[in-house]
């Protein structure tokens, strides 16, 4: 009986946990922040640990509901880790604010425990369940500042179409149950092999991917992006650009991939869309901003295009370029926002404005070039590690016969090229401004320098490991 | 592999020095950059010495796999160990010429120096499909730093055109690289020399290689980035572009384009002759007009680099010895000219080619060794040019009359221009006090430029040591291209022996 939760032991200590930390919040109040911070980041490195053993457990779970294969555990390898970092990047972030509690790590476990799930989730209602365990908690995570008005617009702004996705979701969800009477994905791709899909499928399986693209925060279903990433606190909003993100384009992959592989013409093109939409808007959209920011929600637009790019290839290559792409996507966005973190004036009030970094390569060298590296690894100019998923997700299109979509994408990277070059333009380039307030936090440059070596050249070396720890990961969903 | 990892060796050294020069102050960076571009060049000397002309066709190969079908392939041939040789011999000049005319964050640039010619060296050295490509785009960052940090007034625009125009290229290549890649099963440089890709395909992976070296190299219609680039750059970025940079295109050529797509080669020939004859005829009459020293040798450069393609898209050994002739010489004779001009900007703070006169008078060293580089530039025997540019003549000759009567004309407008600039400055009456008033060239600017003019007239009086390395190799392209070299219209009733001795004297 007790083996039986064998496969779901990180969850099982990340919500036994964050429940016991709750009570811990809600009577310790703000002095326990500290405790139960350090605890959370414990937890998860728990949780993380206790994934060495789980490839064992493959194949569905309690009738089909979760899978605790070697692809949920690659997403859960990633997830854990960087919500760990958004919580030590909340660290010495709002002890400066006055509302900070201590709830902060607790909502990131709890996120976290629903984004194992969405990961792990081989039905239509796990999957469900996941998402909405991790977007009520992302929704109050967002609005974690309350006395900020931007926060309270962010928070409120996300609920609102969050929730409308939802019940897009849900509605796809309900006719695809409706049309197949079941909510298991070998249930569904078996409806969906039984000859051409009917109306009512196809309808639902388009409902199901507008959701899943609002997630993803792929366009068409991209306004939030900005807003909320803009008004969130920084550290929540460099906790929604890696954890959650990539939560739900490992779901999306799953879904197309397993779920809906007999109706791979009828996704494709949907994908294919919102792949070429995603870095060309996501591209063209960030030429305007001033917003830090903002600027980094419009690359996370553009970068989930180009994830999207290797779940158009389909295939374990296609399956397996997406989960390399958002291995390295994960590293260059949280390096980048945790030196945005850093952007305080004088009075240790946070900076968001692109200006304020002109100079910083004179004023700060070692910080501007953390930056300048991260800049260059997500516009995906070699010898910057951040080339090589690109490659990846190209060479899985291009195997699988996709040569314009390819040549699109890679026409995007120069488009996209120009605002990161911006950015180093403005940091070095530009007479110095008025400089940041010096921040000591050994913990957090450690963080940095750990992701800049990774996307440094010398990243070049994980691709052999990581290449193949990504095929078998896609190995395990077919 | 066996022995020590040299190749390894030339392209480490730069970068410790690089990541070291962030640690120390100015004088520290110069001297660190100095010394360690000074040991590359021993390094390439030794190689050079090493090397074996009848040996394999690669060798000091070297090979470590990184998993995911790319690996740390190293190994060269004699074409790319001539241009390692001239990469290295032109970088501790370049240090040497930004030594007082670099004062702001002299570590950062430094640094740049360092680390773009580590990515120099890798892309010469690369055995390895992406590997290549990351050394040659890698290339971009620490040049767009060069330019924009240190540049002149416009540097920014400049910058952003030299980057975005050369990134452009250069991914379209990206995706043929792909796609050659899926279609041999290798990413061996070698193998895929080998390798006899379908004719239709070959149509548009040339086509993709073409956007990324013609951008490179530069040819016209998309040369614009470089005229900006140059007149921004400082001294020595305008020397390492003109020198080394450009000459990435030209080795693309050889190694990508021809051999690896000899019929997709074949199909643009006519392309490549209208665009380099475009080249050779506008460019020299664009740079007949400039008013800004830089600018006019930044379009001679477009209008020499016309010579190269030229000579490649000849295939056969004089083109083809006569475009690496040329490369090798305009590396030379270009960087030295990019120095003269900062020689005086140094001491003016203008390029305008007005300012300047009669400079004969007051700095004769300078006259002197400005003048050599000058007929060298024009061509004249027993320079270094004369022997590029006379082949790589006689090579599009026998590929075709029309063309090499165009490219002849360059020569003539070359003569031109570069006659009446040096007779503009160096001649003449004395119009300006300050110009007048200009000391001679300093020890530190005699020993930037004398081992370039004895390079210079090595190159011209002989010219063996440079083609003795690389004859097999231009021998095996040759054969390569044997099934599509075009057979040229110059079939001019010679008497029997005549052809005879000239077949002999050429083979």
């Amino acid at each position: 009986m007790i083996g039986r939760f064998a496969p779901l032991v990180p969850e099982l200590i990340l919500s036994i946990g964050a429940t016991v930390l709750m009570l811990v919040a809600a009577f310790g109040g703000r002095r326990s922040s500290g405790v139960v911070s350090w605890l959370s980041v414990a937890l998860l490195a728990a949780a993380t640990i206790a994934l060495i053993g789980a490839p064992s457990h493959a194949g569905p779970e309690f009738e089909g509901l979760l899978s605790a294969d070697l692809f949920a555990s690659f997403g859960k390898a990633l997830i854990f880790p960087s919500a760990a970092v958004a919580i030590i990047a909340a660290h010495g972030w709002f002890e400066r604010g006055t509302e900070h509690a201590s709830e902060y790590s607790v909502l990131i476990l709890f996120s976290a425990v629903g984004m194992s799930v969405m990961v792990s989730a081989t039905s239509l209602i796990t999957l469900y369940v996941g998402l909405e365990l991790t977007s009520l908690a992302s929704y109050v995570l967002a609005s974690y500042r309350r006395s900020d008005e931007r926060s309270a617009e962010a928070g409120l702004k996300y609920f609102v179409l969050g929730a409308l996705a939802s019940g897009i979701l849900l509605y796809g969800i309900s006719l695809l149950y409706g049309f197949t009477g079941t909510t298991s994905f070998t249930g569904v791709a078996l409806a969906f092999g039984r000859g051409a899909p009917s109306l009512g499928l196809l309808f639902g399986l388009v409902f199901l991917l507008a959701g899943l693209a609002f997630k993803i925060s792929a366009v068409p279903f991209h306004m939030w992006t900005p807003d909320v990433y803009e008004g969130a606190p920084t550290p929540v909003t460099a906790f929604f650009a890696s954890a959650p993100k990539v939560a739900a384009v490992l779901m999306s992959t799953r879904v197309c991939l397993d779920a809906l592989a007999p109706a791979t013409d009828a996704w494709r093109q949907i994908v294919i869309f919102a792949a070429l939409a995603s870095i060309f808007l996501g591209a063209i959209a960030a030429y305007g901003q001033t917003n830090i920011k903002r600027l980094l929600a419009y690359s996370s637009i553009n970068n989930v295009g180009f994830a999207l790019i290797g779940l158009a290839a389909g295939g374990p290559r296609g399956g397996a370029a997406v989960l390399f792409y958002m291995t390295v996507y994960i590293v260059m966005t949280l390096g980048a926002f945790l030196c945005v973190l850093w952007m305080r004036d004088a009075e240790g009030r946070p900076i968001e404005s692109i200006e304020s970094l002109s100079g910083l390569a004179q004023t700060r060298p070692a910080f501007a070039f953390a930056l300048f590296i991260f800049m260059f690894s997500l516009a995906g100019i070699p010898p910057m590690f951040g080339f090589w998923p690109k490659l990846v997700v190209f060479q899985a299109a291009i195997h699988s016969g996709y040569v314009a979509l390819a040549v699109a994408g890679i026409l995007g990277t120069v488009v996209g090229a120009y605002y990161y070059l911006k950015i180093v333009k403005v940091m070095y380039l530009d007479e110095p401004a008025a400089p940041y307030a010096r921040v000591r936090e050994p913990v957090q440059s450690t963080l940095v320098l750990i992701a800049a070596l990774i996307v440094s050249p010398l990243g070049y070396l994980l691709i052999g490991p990581l290449g193949r720890l990504a095929d078998q990961a896609a190995g395990s969903i077919f | 592999m066996s022995g020590t990892p040299w190749l390894s060796l030339l392209i480490a050294i730069p970068i410790m020095a690089a990541a070291l020069c962030l640690f120390v102050k100015a004088e520290g960076a110069r001297w660190t950059a100095l010394i360690a571009t000074l040991i590359d060049f021993a390094i390439s000397i030794y190689l050079w010495v090493q090397y074996n002309p009848d040996g394999a066709q690669w060798q000091f190969v070297e090979k470590l796999p990184l998993g995911g079908g790319v690996s740390w392939a190293l190994g060269i041939d004699g074409i790319a160990l001539l241009l390692i040789v001239l990469t290295a011999f032109l970088m501790p000049i370049c240090i040497g010429a930004s030594w007082r005319a670099i004062e702001k964050r002299v570590p950062e640039y430094m640094a740049a120096f360092l680390l773009m010619e580590a990515l120099i060296m890798g892309s010469f050295a690369a055995q390895d499909l992406f590997l290549f490509y990351i050394f040659f785009e890698g290339g971009l960052i620490p040049m767009y730093l060069i330019i924009g940090v240190w540049g002149g007034a416009e540097r920014i625009k400049a910058s952003y055109k030299f980057f975005l125009y050369t990134l452009f290229g250069s991914v379209l290549m990206l995706i043929a690289m792909i796609y050659m890649v899926g279609a041999a099963g290798t990413t061996s440089i070698p193998t895929l020399m080998a390798y006899d890709f379908p004719v239709e395909a070959q149509r548009w992976l040339w086509l993709a290689f073409f956007a990324s070296f013609a951008v490179k190299m530069p040819m016209w219609p998309v040369h614009t980035w470089l005229p900006d680039a140059h007149v921004q750059a400082p001294t020595a970025g305008s020397v390492i572009l003109a020198g080394v940079l450009l000459k990435l295109g030209g080795y693309g050529f050889i190694r990508f384009s021809l051999p690896m797509f000899p019929e997709g080669s074949f199909i643009f020939i006519p392309l490549i002759f209208t665009l380099s004859g475009v080249a050779v005829v506008y460019t020299s009459l664009v740079a007949l007009v400039q008013r800004d020293m830089k600018k006019l040798i930044a379009y001679s450069s477009v209008a020499h680099m016309a010579f190269v393609t030229f000579g490649l898209f000849a295939m056969n050994r004089q083109g083809i010895e006569g475009a690496m002739l040329v490369m090798l010489g305009h590396g030379l004779v270009s960087g030295a000219l990019f120095l003269c001009v900062g020689v005086v900007y140094d001491r003016l703070h203008t390029r305008e080619i007005d300012r300047y006169g009669g400079l004969s008078d007051n700095m004769p060293g300078y006259a002197l060794l400005f003048m050599l580089f000058t007929m060298a530039s024009v061509g004249l025997p027993g320079t270094s040019n004369f022997v590029g540019e006379f082949l790589s003549l006689i090579g599009t000759y026998r590929a075709s009359s029309w063309a090499a009567a165009v490219a002849t004309t360059g020569i003539i407008l070359g003569a031109a221009y570069m006659l009446w600039l040096y007779w503009r400055i160096c001649f003449g009456t004395q119009r300006n006090a300050d110009a007048a008033a200009m000391p001679d060239l300093s020890v530190r600017e005699w020993w930037l430029l004398a081992p370039i003019a004895i390079g210079v007239l090595w190159m011209g009086v002989y010219p063996e040591s440079f083609m003795r390395p690389m004859r097999n190799d231009v021998g095996r392209l040759v054969a390569r291209l044997e099934r599509v070299a075009p057979a040229g219209d110059s079939q001019l009733t010679l008497g029997k022996g005549a052809m005879h001795m000239d077949h002999g004297a050429m083979h």
